[in-house]
């Protein structure tokens, strides 16, 4: 068994009028950790669908070990020895951790002998670096878990060429180093060959031996990864495009409360306490960041302010006063939340990009009067947001899943911030998308600060949180158990207490 | 029935027989369902596949002389209607709640026009197993009186949930109704696995149907399943999606579906009507206990989209 290589050449595929990928050409050596980067919307994840025979593309070559290959669906490749580890997990949440890998042996057992396959899986798990438990629920599991669980299951089944799209956005720094390191050793045992999609230059440069650069759908840059510099890397995947920072601090001494949150309990869905007796304050014009692995109590916390969750007890204050989220005290307040995942929490999927930006005010004048509302005062309302927050969308009459992640973001922060508000929450509003587009992001909420509004900022992203929180606070397990100047800590004290080590060891 | 012998011991005794005999069209309706759902679909067309499949047992068996042939048309028609029921789901932009009423609807009415003639003939029967040969009490020996179907049930409950956990065909059927994505990027043919997923819980849908028109009441008539069909839907909810707790659920529903003629056997006089009303009140209790803002359903398949 052997490590396999990949080349394409001239691959293409358009949807409509629409080119996602055109006459790309790329080669990737066995045994090596070849990196594929670009923009969002680049292509990356068009390339691999069309490799692994998740989509057919429109027209090119394949050749798997130098031999001439064509997948038409994925099945295929998986018997050549390709497998590959989707952006979205594609477990199935109700089965357990050893059905979820079961599921995916090929040939899959008519009858499956759950003694058998249970010892061999977990003398697997014992030659990992790191594992996850067999018998529990995928749900129950961490997003971080999940992903493990994902990696593990292709390296289980024996792959020879492994795809992997945006593997470690849902891992901590260290976590991603420990996927990415099994990884990198088994290609260099021979054993595997690894194309990876990624954004982060960090591990670009720990771990690939080869870059390849996608802009719209081209292959603009491919070369060894000591050829070309970060700086190289980023023009070729941006282009001309400039990548905004955010404006400076603007200091205020004494600014009073924005929103307070004294002694929160809220339970999860299954009923146990997510979050115990947690406590904050954010004064005007700053940002208080939020630290934390997933599923320590931030989800829970953040619905619980918004009104998406009942709380067990504790007092949520805003501007002073004890606050009801009604879209009306939202309003009055000026409060605005851009939660996680913003297709899902923030939009109506299928609804326009037009009407998605009217969800705030469509019911006020001057878009309506009384019972009714004018669409084409609605259009002349929000068609401009659409400019001056360059969202990119087909038409403003798209629906609004159809649009990228980023510029499904970019909608709903022109939604939210368009006129200013005095307290803003935001959870992970930079998940998934590329640096020009979260660099826009940040600013954003920096200008948000600056005008005035407490910031609620909670992130999983370190770096993030240290450019933009002027407190820094960690979330373990339910309550805040530490606060740090984001321009002195170390981040391995963070770390530590990321981690529930109360006291860090090394700091 | 002789009950004065025993007394009030009648009443327990009548709601077991009457237990296993009203249990069986909910076990083997809502055995299918939770298949069906489990793929990731909803047949709501099942009360008109019930219908179908009295209707078509009872004409075969009055016909050809065999019960058992009854329950094997009964078994293909409700594959058949089934079948329709997943195809007309595979087109795109199809509803499967909508198309599930319209099949509702459409099969009793076909059940209906099909039975005129029926209405008079008797059929011959399904047999009973007499279980309660040991005991000399006459009430005994009724509430003993099993249909084979019972018994098929009770088995094929516990085979399902073992199917469902340790076969590669319950393992992929469940992961359709998890998530829809993850089929495909295993390369599994989703319409297909629902297609056999819907099939058959139609086709035990319509034993359930024979049950009612060749045992118990053992006539065709047009208020025979009185929504026994939807009712079984809502039941899989109540049992979680889990092929065991169907057979419990089922068991619990037929109690209280008997409790009337078990309080008429006794000598109680109790409205018809609203012990009629039992099961569908028993259901909307259940529903209100079990359900809570705070706690989503837990077991629901993913790709249901139940909005639960």
């Amino acid at each position: 068994m052997h490590a396999r290589s990949l080349e394409l050449i001239g691959l293409s595929k358009s949807f409509g009028e629409f080119v996602a990928l055109d006459q790309a050409s790329m080669r990737v050596r066995a045994g090596t950790f070849h990196a594929l980067m670009g923009e969002n919307g680049a292509g990356k994840s068009t390339l691999v669908k069309c490799v692994i025979g998740y989509q057919a593309p429109s027209s090119g070559d394949l050749l798997v070990d130098d031999k001439q290959v064509s997948f038409d669906n994925p099945q295929k490749a998986h018997r050549a020895g390709i497998g590959m580890v989707y952006q979205r997990f594609t477990l199935a949440e109700n089965m357990s951790v050893a059905e979820n890998i079961v599921l995916t042996r090929d040939p899959m057992p008519k009858i499956v002998n759950w003694r058998e396959e249970l010892r061999a899986l977990s003398s697997f798990m014992d030659k990992m670096p790191f594992r996850v438990p067999l018998q529990a629920t995928v749900h129950n599991l961490s997003a971080g878990e999940k992903q493990k669980l994902e990696i593990l299951r292709q390296l289980y089944l024996g792959r020879r060429l492994l795809f992997l799209d945006e593997p470690t956005s849902v891992l901590t720094p260290s976590e991603a180093d420990e996927v990415l390191g099994l990884l990198h050793k088994l290609t260099r045992a021979g054993e595997l060959t690894v194309l990876i999609i990624t954004h982060k230059f960090r591990e670009v440069s720990a771990f690939a031996d080869h870059v390849t650069i996608l802009r719209r759908g081209r292959v603009v840059g491919d070369g060894p990864r000591e050829s070309m510099s970060i700086a190289e890397m980023s023009r070729l995947m941006v282009g001309e495009q400039s990548v905004r920072s955010p404006a400076p601090r603007s200091e205020r001494a004494d600014a009073p409360v924005g929103i307070e949150i004294r002694d929160l309990h809220v339970s999860d869905d299954s009923g146990v306490a997510a979050v115990r007796g947690l406590s904050l304050a954010v004064r005007a014009g700053e940002i208080l960041g939020i630290a934390g692995v997933s599923g320590n109590g931030q989800r829970e916390l953040v619905e619980a302010i918004g009104g998406q969750r009942r709380y067990a007890s504790g007092t949520v204050q805003v501007a002073g006063q004890a606050f009801v989220p009604t879209r009306r005290s939202l309003d009055a307040l000026r409060m605005r939340v851009i939660p996680e995942i913003p297709l899902e929490n923030a939009c109506v999927p299928r609804m326009s990009v037009r009407e998605n930006l009217a969800l705030r005010s469509y019911d006020k004048p001057p878009i309506s009067s009384g019972m009714f509302m004018s669409r084409r005062k609605l259009e002349a309302q929000v068609d401009p947001l659409i400019t001056r927050f360059a969202i990119k969308a087909p038409s403003p009459a798209a629906p609004i899943a159809a649009l990228s992640g980023g510029n499904i973001q970019r909608t709903v922060l022109a939604r939210e911030l368009s006129e200013p508000c005095s307290v803003l929450i935001a959870v992970n509003p930079c998940f998934g998308l590329d640096f020009a587009a979260a660099g826009e992001i940040r600013a954003q909420i920096m200008d948000a600060r600056n005008q005035g509004a407490a910031v609620l900022f909670i992130s999983e992203d370190l770096d993030e949180l240290l450019q933009l929180s002027d407190r820094l606070s960690v979330i373990s397990d339910g309550v805040l158990v530490s606060e740090h100047d984001p321009r002195t800590v170390d981040l391995a004290v963070i770390g530590a207490h990321m981690a529930g080590h109360g006291h860090s060891p090394a700091a | 029935m002789n009950s004065e012998a025993i007394g009030l011991w009648g009443i327990p005794l009548a709601m077991l027989g009457g237990m296993i005999r009203a249990s069986t069209p909910y076990l083997f309706v809502s055995l299918g369902e939770t298949l069906t759902e489990r793929s990731g679909r909803v047949n709501l067309g099942l009360e008109g596949t019930l219908l179908l499949g009295a209707v078509s047992a009872y004409g075969v068996a009055f016909h050809s002389g065999s019960p058992w042939l009854g329950v094997l048309a009964a078994f293909g028609c409700g594959l058949g209607f089934g079948a329709l029921h997943a195809i007309l789901c595979a087109r795109p932009r199809v509803n499967h709640i909508a198309v599930g009423i319209a099949l509702m609807l459409f099969g009793t009415g076909l059940a209906f026009y099909l039975g005129k003639p029926l209405v008079q003939p008797q059929a011959p029967n399904l047999p009973a197993l007499s279980l309660g040969d040991f005991s000399d009490q006459p009430a005994v020996r009724e509430a003993l009186r099993v249909n084979p179907l019972f018994l098929v049930g009770v088995a094929l409950a516990p085979a399902l949930a073992w199917a469902l956990r340790s076969t590669q065909l319950g393992l992929i059927l469940r992961l359709t109704g998890e998530s829809e994505d993850a089929a495909l990027a295993l390369g599994y043919n989703v319409q297909r696995v629902r297609l056999l997923a819907t099939m058959l819980g139609g086709g035990l849908s319509g034993i359930g149907g024979a049950f009612l028109s060749l045992y118990y009441p053992g006539i065709w008539s047009e208020g025979l399943s009185s929504g026994q069909g939807l009712i079984a839907v809502s039941l899989v909810i109540f049992a979680r999606w889990n092929p065991n707790h169907c057979l419990y659920a089922s068991l619990i529903y037929g109690a209280a579906g008997s409790l009337g003629s078990a309080l008429q056997s006794a000598g109680i006089a109790v409205s018809h009507h609203l012990l009629a009303a039992t099961p569908a009140a028993l259901t909307l209790l259940i529903m209100l206990i079990t359900c809570s803002p705070d706690r989503p359903a837990q077991g629901v398949p993913r790709e249901l989209s139940l909005g639960m």
